[in-house]
């Protein structure tokens, strides 16, 4: 276990994860952003050939030979995937598969190939395929960081541009933006994190280290500049955390590792980001169903007690539920607040409106009856389906709405099935265009 | 049995089994969903291995068939939140999976025989030694019992469920109308496809078994418009890579696996030239004579007008002299326009063309491929080109 | 990006065409989508393409737009072609073309049409920020310049859009449904910020999903079905005759309201 001063080996582990992560998390935005996350999945698998090619060419490990392989192999991907969606009938996700695999394939070949020199045995051209961290060093790093900063500056150089591709290509197209060459360019600065990736984290991974912080960022902001840099930061810290877990727990491979941490950020991201957490649209719409459960059984308690004529008998339980098929469960749970809130006062398994349940329930009922008044007249819906709906939408009206509404209907008196409409709170006297519209009824 | 049939058998079997589900999902457009459940399901794998305590079959097979499972309903899960998209769903997806089933590998299994970058591409040389013992008997490579029983399943597979395959490819909606679940359809190719996966694996690794789930269908997606024919074609074709692989792997002294890929690549990229129909060479042939068809009815609609000298028309239409050229020697080989003092005209049946009206010019200048894959098939109806607007 | 000439306010007669088509024929794969079509448009005007749906609308905009490559035929805007006028042309796109899940703010996306003009290298200045601001004042959403746009209504993503292009300060606008699926009120807006156009001289071209409002909003109008059916006037060539021809006959109801509408307006003067 290391305490305070890290191995040589585990420092260059930990820096090159970091800018991996860095670098990955920054491009990644682009392509998320894109639709293009499986892109940058061919273009890692594409690579194979390229290193393979470049090693068999040169005859050099060195960083910049590999890297102008993996270049040069990307592009040739990526121009192959365009041709064949634009030129044939073949669909983009099978394109990418088949240049995935096919490149891939042939990379297998050549590694099978060069494992056969002599020169080539210890090529460890294969420790790309899963990474091994472990065999960076110092000059790799340095490589890494050059690479890195060079493509991290032209994000910045070209974020406006870079921002429009991923938001509107065609559009840009027109303002005469050449969104060929800045494509071309995403593209080139997509293989450059594959070339950054391939020996931290492996050929197969790679995706990952784009994907996956991004989309946990995009969690987190609405606006691109953070969540670039929030990507960023996630991809960081999964390196991080992934170069210290395997630095200290023996054979636990690094690029995995990252990968699962990344992931985690990723579910956490998910669930509880504010705004766009899952966990917190659960709670919200929970929030909603419980709001109108209450309001539903205001209005239920309104009706019977309009029906006989008075509000002051107790409606006995049976009879509510009866009236919308529901469990005494879910009828007591929606009772709990009304009561706390004193709307409704309960006696044993019966219950009745207050004073004030009474005025509340007017408003809901009044909503709900001018929204049914409105779907019968201005859309001419027959009265007989118009119920569902306003039942639906009575809940979402706004107070200011249902004043609209009620000017709109001329003041109605009625809804469609003939029953009352409940006047406003506050009521008005003297010669308002409510009165007025009353008296100028038959 | 020797080595050779042996693996050119297990080879076969691999790839034809592969290409009857793969045909579905490049139908389906879920060619990378097939590529995640070939990552996803080492797991599935190793953890069958860690509860048998051997490389047995069948538990794989099991534990894969669950990993697959589990994939597609993890992406699916990630994309109906509407926090993610499709694409970015598999891509967080599968490489969690993959990397949860090399940090096993690499912790707890080491010291077993699971080779880690077998995982990938797979040793399908040491098929005809890795034999199946019944008792003292040996039956033969297990590899070929295993890849020739998921070639049979497929096919039953497809055989029974035929139909609703197809309406299910084809047109979601009415299946559903029908009373066809897509949605059990979908998961049983899926649970197909992931059974495959992990019957292939050894012989051909993870992501070469994506090169024989799509490549060797899309070939055959690219030269015919019947679903039964793809379906052979794709077989055929994937057959071609096993054996055209495994010679260049001899000749070459390199991974079979990688061969076979290559190949099915190779393959591929000749169709995707050449095919009559939807090769790249037709395509640019066909719009060349497009624009030739065009360019003659506009010369005979002006001639309908006047007759004229050639330099005339030519400035109108802003053509080249070389285009004039053809253009009006293909109307006079089809004996809709003569030269008459040194200008051209319509003849009779010029003229009787012209006056066919608008009707007429408005016949479809291309012949229509009929079939369920054609443009106007029933696939062209259920998803719309990528384009979307008209 | 030099355009040459000035901008005039308003067009005298006889001036270059907004845009002229030549026997414009573009392809799909191998599918004609548009085929054969030959049309002029006047300048200072507003302008409705209308046709089924795969007519080819949106593909004669695009092709305008140099976005899509014809087969045979060619495009002229004012007099020359589209790479020369670029700087004259707004582009409106559909709504749909775009995942409004983007992030980023309404002023932001308007900033955008901007990026033509502030060139490689260079940041929006607060400069173009005004401006932006003010192109959202046009379109009435000033006050939703900060808000992520996957939060604003149907109507406001139109008006994003419309303000984007306004940034350019075009001459010619092209609009592909711009009132297609906007809420009543940003109807309204939008069609008198159209007529504010036209009544500064400049040309408005807009594929239009609505039959009912052709004639009262525009006044030049293009039928097209793969082919052009016709175009000019609207009191001339909006006539139930050429909607049949347009719409090969599967037009009863429309026909009618288009017939009555052009009756009511000859009753009571235009």
């Amino acid at each position: 276990m290391l305490d305070g001063v890290l191995s040589f080996t585990a420092r260059n582990v930990l820096l090159g994860a970091t800018i991996l992560g860095v670098s990955g998390g920054v491009l990644g935005c682009f392509a998320l952003l894109r639709r293009q996350s499986l892109l940058g999945d061919a273009l890692a698998h594409a690579a194979l050939p390229g290193v393979c090619l470049a090693f068999l060419l040169t005859g050099s490990k060195a960083p910049l030979p590999l890297f102008v392989g993996a270049l040069a192999a990307g592009l040739a991907a990526s121009l192959v995937i365009l041709a064949a969606v634009r030129w044939s009938r073949i669909k983009e996700d099978s394109a990418i598969g088949i240049v995935l695999s096919v490149f891939f394939g042939f990379g297998i070949v050549l590694l099978t190939w060069i494992q056969k020199l002599p020169a080539g045995n210890q090529s460890g051209l294969d420790k790309f395929l899963f990474g091994q961290a472990a065999t960076l060093v110092w000059e790799d790093v340095r490589v890494m960081a050059a690479l890195a900063a060079l493509a991290l500056a032209t994000v910045a150089l070209f974020y406006k541009e870079l921002k429009i591709l991923a938001f509107d290509p065609d559009y840009a197209a027109s303002l005469g933006l050449p969104m060929g060459r800045i494509e071309m360019l995403l593209t080139l600065l997509l293989v450059t994190v594959v070339v950054l990736g391939l020996q931290t984290v492996g050929v197969v991974l790679i995706v990952a280290t784009l994907v996956t912080p991004a989309a946990a960022a995009r969690q987190w902001t609405e606006n691109l500049g953070v969540m670039i840099v929030a990507s960023a930061g996630i991809g960081a810290a999964s390196g991080v955390v992934g170069a210290l877990a395997s630095a200290s727990v023996p054979r636990l491979p690094t690029g995995p590792v990252i990968v699962i941490v990344a992931s985690a950020v990723l579910v956490v991201s998910l669930l509880f980001a504010p705004q766009r957490g899952l966990a917190w649209s659960r709670v919200r719409e929970r929030r909603v169903t419980r709001r109108i459960r209450r309001e539903n059984l205001l209005k239920d308690l309104y009706r019977v007690g309009e029906a006989e004529g008075t509000f002051a008998r107790l409606v006995p339980a049976p009879r509510l539920m009866g009236l919308r098929g529901q469990s005494p469960a879910r009828l007591a749970a929606s009772a709990r607040p009304l009561v706390g809130a004193g709307l409704v006062e309960r006696r044993g398994d019966a219950m009745r409106l207050t004073e004030e349940g009474r005025r509340e329930a007017a408003r809901v009922v009044r909503s709900h009856r001018l929204w049914e008044l409105y779907l019968t007249r201005r859309l001419e819906l027959p009265s007989d389906h118009v119920h569902r709906d306003a039942e639906a939408m009575e809940h979402a009206l706004t107070p200011e709405t249902v004043a609209e509404l009620d000017r709109l209907l001329g003041y109605p008196p009625v809804d469609p099935h003939g029953r009352p409409i409940p006047p406003p709170e506050a009521a008005e006297t003297g010669t308002g265009p409510r009165r007025q519209a009353a008296e100028a009824r038959p | 049995m020797s080595p050779t049939l042996a693996i050119l058998l297990v080879a076969g079997a691999v790839s034809a089994s592969c290409a009857i589900v793969g045909t579905f999902l490049v139908l389906r457009r879920m060619a990378l969903l097939g590529d995640a459940i070939s990552h996803a399901v080492l797991p599935g794998i190793v953890i069958a291995f860690f509860l048998t305590g051997r490389r047995a079959p069948l538990p794989m097979v099991i534990g894969a068939g669950v990993l697959g499972v589990l994939t597609v309903f993890l992406v699916e899960m990630f994309h109906r939140s509407g926090r993610l998209k499709e694409d970015a769903s598999i891509g967080v997806v599968f490489p969690a999976l993959f990397s949860l089933g090399v940090i096993l590998i690499s912790r707890y299994a080491a010291q077993v025989d699971l080779d880690l970058d077998c995982v990938l591409y797979g040793e399908i040389a040491y098929a005809p030694w890795d034999l199946l013992f019944v008792g003292d008997a040996s039956w033969g490579p297990k590899a070929l019992w295993v890849n020739t029983g998921t070639l049979v399943a497929n096919a039953l597979l497809v055989g029974l469920f035929y139909k609703e395959l197809k309406v299910t490819t084809f047109d979601p909606g009415l299946a559903a109308a029908l009373g066809v679940s897509p949605v059990l359809i979908h998961y049983l190719l899926m649970s197909a496809v992931s059974v495959t996966v992990v019957g292939a694996f050894e012989s051909v690794g993870a992501i070469l078994v994506v090169a024989m789930l799509v490549v060797p269908p899309a070939t055959a997606y690219l030269l015919t418009d019947r679903l039964g024919a793809m379906l052979a074609l794709g077989v055929g074709f994937g057959l071609a890579s096993a054996g055209g692989g495994y010679a260049l792997a001899r000749w070459w002294d390199v991974s079979i696996a990688g061969a076979m890929a290559t190949v099915s690549g190779l393959i591929f990229a000749a169709a995707l030239v050449g095919s009559p129909r939807y090769g790249v060479v037709a395509k640019l042939a066909a719009r060349r004579r497009l624009g030739g068809r065009l360019a003659g009815q506009l010369l005979l609609l002006h001639l309908a007008e006047t007759a004229a000298p050639a330099a005339t028309l030519q400035q109108r239409f802003g053509w080249s002299e070389r285009r004039l050229r053809r253009t009006t020697e293909r109307l006079v080989r089809r004996g809709l326009v003569e030269r008459r003092n040194g200008a051209l005209a319509l003849t009779a049946a010029g003229a009787a063309a012209v006056a066919r009206g608008p009707g007429a010019q408005l016949a479809h200048p291309l012949a229509e491929a009929s079939g369920e894959l054609a443009p106007s098939g029933g696939l062209a109806r259920a998803q719309e080109p990528a384009d979307g607007s008209v | 990006m030099s355009d040459g000439e000035p901008r005039a306010a308003a067009a005298p007669a006889g001036a270059v065409p907004a845009i002229e088509v030549h026997d414009l024929t573009v392809a799909y794969r191998t599918q004609p989508v548009l085929w054969d079509v030959d049309v002029t448009l006047p300048e200072g005007r507003l302008i409705a393409i209308v046709g089924p749906n795969g007519a080819g609308k949106s593909t004669l905009l695009k092709t305008i737009l140099g976005l899509v490559r014809p087969i045979t035929g060619w495009v002229e805007i004012f007099g020359a072609p589209y790479e020369k006028r670029r700087s004259w042309v707004g582009y409106v796109p559909q709504r749909e073309s775009v995942d409004w899940d983007f992030p980023t703010s309404a002023l932001d996306v308007v900033t955008m049409g901007l990026y033509g003009r502030i060139g490689w290298l260079r940041r929006p200045s607060r400069a173009h920020r005004e401006i932006a601001l003010d192109c959202l004042e046009k379109v009435g959403i000033r006050d939703l310049a900060g808000r992520q746009i996957s939060q604003l209504s149907g109507g406001q993503q139109q008006r994003v859009f419309l303000a984007r292009a306004l940034a350019q300060d075009a001459r010619l606008y092209l609009m592909d449904e711009p009132f297609a699926g906007v809420d009543a009120t940003t109807e309204r807006a939008i069609l008198a910020l159209l007529k504010e156009l036209r009544a500064t001289g400049r040309t408005v071209v807009a594929v239009h999903h609505d039959l009912q409002t052709v004639a009262d909003y525009f006044d030049h109008v293009v039928l097209l079905n793969l082919r052009l059916v016709a175009a000019g006037p609207v009191a001339e060539t909006f006539t139930s005759e050429n909607l049949q021809r347009t719409y090969g006959g599967k037009l009863t109801v429309l026909t009618q309201a288009a017939e009555s509408l052009l009756g009511e307006r000859a009753a009571g003067g235009g």
